[in-house]
């Protein structure tokens, strides 16, 4: 039995969640922080970040479509899924979360997008022929009308889209740090605060990922990123860092002072088994590092492309960062005995269906459906000129 | 241009498209989940009929003791009148059944059987009789002098 | 008398017919006929346990007849029930020194300690089928839940994988079994106890350190045991309102 240290109960030799369970609250995490961003646009009419409204959209959407994939390759009898919507078990969390996600893909992402682009489909679609117009078409749902009433109406349904969302984005993430916080059986799991720590960790991932989109597409077409735009991301991606670091620091210093009785089991374990993951990757490569950057950008008056650089090696850190607390969250809280007495260890396999090769082609999967849609809906087509339709 | 219809008929479009799925949801859920599910909790009653649909492998003391009287009156007033036949000699219920393909009852090695219980340990209790071979007739087999069903001696 | 002879009958007559159908369920228990038990309304019961530390001697016995009964795969290591031995600095409560040598499986190599300043016991271990189980709690769909008689089962045609009940159990009483990649656990021999016998590991313990109670009998022992008795369950902060009663549970136990 290698790999284990001091004494585990014997089931528990096996961890049960493996590195696909960390993608899963990753990408929803993702999907949170890249809405967010979107709604600072459309609800509280922060010019600057408009060019990216539709960009972060789309990027939401993309990673929404693939996050059940990696929970569907990690249950022992994926065809039976459906019984988590067709017999819920209203006191389990997770079956819970099975509606608040499908709230969340269809009656507000899906509708949103839909509303706000209805127009450009149509106008697609009328100046289509062929299998392009058939498509163009059945996505409008062969509707026609773009009068300005109905234009009118599409404005007004997307923003109260837009409101709910806002709310529906924070339940979506904050539950799954609720389906870890809730499990009084793990003491690296149950605490009031992950839901919120979560739910911050994955506003700072979204929007360092659109910034980083943003950046990337900007590069490939050939344009120069507006620096209007980055600073105010990067004004909101510091505000959300400064929560988050606090959030997390909170719950350290509360964890040392009150020593309780699984303290020592996992202070051992964070100084040994989680140190790379833990100290090095979340929190100075992935938390220290880019909060120092972002700060300096906030403090010192920089040239525009020494900002855009900085940005650029932010939005990396951050994103490895906010991976590596996902993994020490999910990992971490499995790798000690829940008699506190001792470890075992993630033996992470590659080409299995469980292993580290799905994961990354998952994790690669939402940039290929973002370029699909990109080609679809092209987000660009509203200048950042145009004022808004409100 | 169509000026003069509902400007809210594609939001209608949209709405048709969530009662088509609300609806292949429902009809679903009337196909796949049976109809008694609920009835004690929030799970299959047909589950309970599963856990108990289960073989059973051991036959239990009082299967034994019907038919094996003499052992029964072996063992009156044993110091191991407490323990169970099958806790020796191994899951009989097919043998108690009546069995003709069940593998014969073996009589167990005593050598190795009366030590899983009776090799002193400082974990077991104090008050339970416990030997160290070393020290207790080395070489010789345990039932050269106690009877497995009747152990004391005296 | 017409009253005694009426009666007479009518308890011949009773004798005569729970004998016959008692010993079609024994018939049919033996021959492994799988089928539902005649005569077991499941509220007449409340199933739980009790296990007597001062008698437990670490033989094993249990851990092998319930890899028997329940077809528990021997590997990769898989346990519905497995013996702990503790060994307890006795000034230091907090760090004992805890060994399951394959569950116990094999039984455990005989240690000699100083037992001036050592304190060492066994302590078997399975499902503690919670009344108020965090396990049932959290389960998606309903595959694992509480039977009407108080055995905490699983519903294996159901069960998705989703391990999200191996996660929340405090016990670490339950496993994931690679030929179903189902979670399962403990059932308490719920085939057995609902045609009136015990459980596999009670009925091959030798010493009777592990006695299976009704706590709906009346008749039952169990309930002059835990009168007389300082009874404890294992983790108790849980509040799990766990149904196995332990005796003489030192305070290191985990």
């Amino acid at each position: 039995m290698g790999g284990v240290e001091g004494f585990i109960y014997p089931n528990e030799l096996e961890l049960q969640w493996s590195v696909l369970i960390v993608l899963y609250p990753f990408i929803t995490g993702l999907v949170a922080g890249a809405f967010i961003l979107a709604s600072l646009e459309r609800v509280f009419n922060v010019p600057a970040v408009k060019p990216i409204y539709r960009l972060a959209l789309l990027t939401a959407l993309s990673f929404l479509i693939v996050a059940p994939l990696p929970l569907q390759l990690h249950l022992g009898h994926p065809e039976r899924s459906l019984e988590m919507y067709l017999t819920p078990h209203t006191t389990s969390a997770m079956a819970m979360f099975g509606f608040v996600y499908l709230w969340y893909l269809m009656v507000v992402l899906v509708l949103e997008i839909w509303f706000d682009y209805r127009k450009e489909l149509v106008l697609t679609a009328r100046a289509s022929t062929g299998a392009k117009r058939r498509l163009y078409r059945a996505m409008s749902l062969w509707s026609d009308d773009i009068s300005p009433a109905a234009l009118r109406v599409d404005d007004r349904i997307g923003y109260l889209v837009t409101v709910i969302g806002i709310p529906s984005a924070f339940l979506l993430h904050g539950y799954v740090g609720f389906i870890f916080g809730s499990i009084k059986a793990n003491p690296w799991w149950s605490t009031p605060l992950m839901p919120i720590v979560f739910l911050f960790s994955a506003m700072v991932s979204g929007i360092a990922l659109v910034q980083l989109i943003y950046m990337g597409t900007c590069r490939l077409r050939g344009i120069k990123s507006d620096i209007v735009c980055l600073d105010a991301i990067g004004r909101y991606l510091f505000y959300a860092f400064v929560i988050d670091f606090s959030l997390e620091m909170l719950d350290l210093i509360h964890r040392i002072y009150e020593s309780d009785e699984s303290f020592k089991s996992l202070d051992f374990m964070v100084r040994t088994r989680l140190f790379t993951s833990q100290i090095v990757l979340q929190i100075i490569v992935g938390t220290l590092v880019p909060l120092g950057l972002l700060a300096l950008t906030q403090v010192s008056r920089l040239r525009d492309d020494t900002r855009r650089a900085i940005y650029a090696v932010a939005g990396i850190l951050t994103t490895i960062g906010i991976f590596a607390m996902r993994w020490n969250v999910v990992i971490g809280g499995q790798l000690f005995s829940k008699s506190f007495l001792g470890y075992t260890s993630y033996k992470m396999e590659f080409a299995t269906r469980e292993g580290l090769l799905p994961a990354i082609v998952l994790l690669l999967a939402p940039f290929g459906i973002l370029w699909v849609l990109i080609k679809l809906m092209p987000p660009w087509h509203q200048s950042p000129a145009a004022p808004h339709r409100s | 241009m169509s000026g003069d219809q509902n400007p809210y008929l594609h939001v209608f479009r949209m709405a048709g498209l969530f009662a088509v799925g609300i609806g292949a949801f429902l009809v679903l859920r009337a196909l796949y989940v049976p109809g008694d599910f609920g009835t004690f909790g929030h799970y299959r009653p047909a589950a309970l009929e599963a856990n108990r649909a289960v073989a059973a492998k051991f036959a239990g003391r009082a299967s034994c003791e019907a038919c094996h009287t003499e052992i029964v009156e072996a063992r009156k007033d044993s110091k191991h009148g407490g323990v169970g036949c099958e806790a020796c000699h191994g899951p009989l219920a097919r043998h108690a059944s009546g069995d003709d393909q069940a593998p014969k009852p073996v009589k167990p090695d005593a050598a190795r059987l009366c030590l899983t219980c009776h090799r002193a340990d400082a974990s077991k209790p104090r008050t339970f009789k416990q030997i160290v071979p070393a020290n207790h007739y080395p070489g010789e087999v345990c039932t050269s002098c106690h009877n497995a069903h009747k152990p004391q001696l005296s | 008398m017409d009253l005694d002879r009426r009666s007479f009958l009518l308890d011949a007559g009773r004798l005569i017919v729970l004998s016959a159908s008692a010993s079609l369920a024994w018939e049919a228990l033996l021959e492994g006929r799988p089928e539902t038990a005649p005569n077991y309304t499941m509220t007449d019961h409340w199933w739980g346990m009790v296990i007597d530390i001062e008698k437990c001697i670490g033989c094993g016995n249990c851990v092998r007849a319930c890899k028997t009964e329940n077809n528990v795969p021997l590997e990769p290591y898989t346990f519905r029930t497995w013996v702990e031995r503790y060994v307890v600095e006795l000034d230091d409560l907090e760090h004992p020194k805890v060994e399951s040598p394959n569950g116990g499986y094999d039984g455990f190599k005989p240690i000699e300690t100083d037992t001036a300043r050592i304190k060492t016991f066994f302590v078997p271990k399975l499902c503690n089928h919670c009344a108020a189980s965090p396990c049932v709690q959290v389960c998606p769909v309903g595959a694992t839940f509480e039977s009407p008689d108080g055995v905490v089962l699983v519903d294996t045609d159901y069960c998705l994988g989703c391990r999200y009940c191996v996660q929340a159990c405090p016990y670490g009483c339950r496993y994931i079994d690679p030929r179903t990649h189902t979670v399962d656990k403990c059932s308490l021999c719920y085939h057995r106890i609902t045609k009136g016998l015990t459980t596999a590991c009670c009925e091959t313990c030798p010493t009777g350190a592990r006695q299976l109670g009704d706590l709906k009998n009346p008749k039952d022992p169990i309930h002059e045991f835990l009168r007389t008795h300082k009874i404890q369950v294992l983790k108790p902060q849980m509040a799990t309102h766990s149904k196995m009663y332990y005796n003489g549970l030192d305070g290191s136990v985990r």
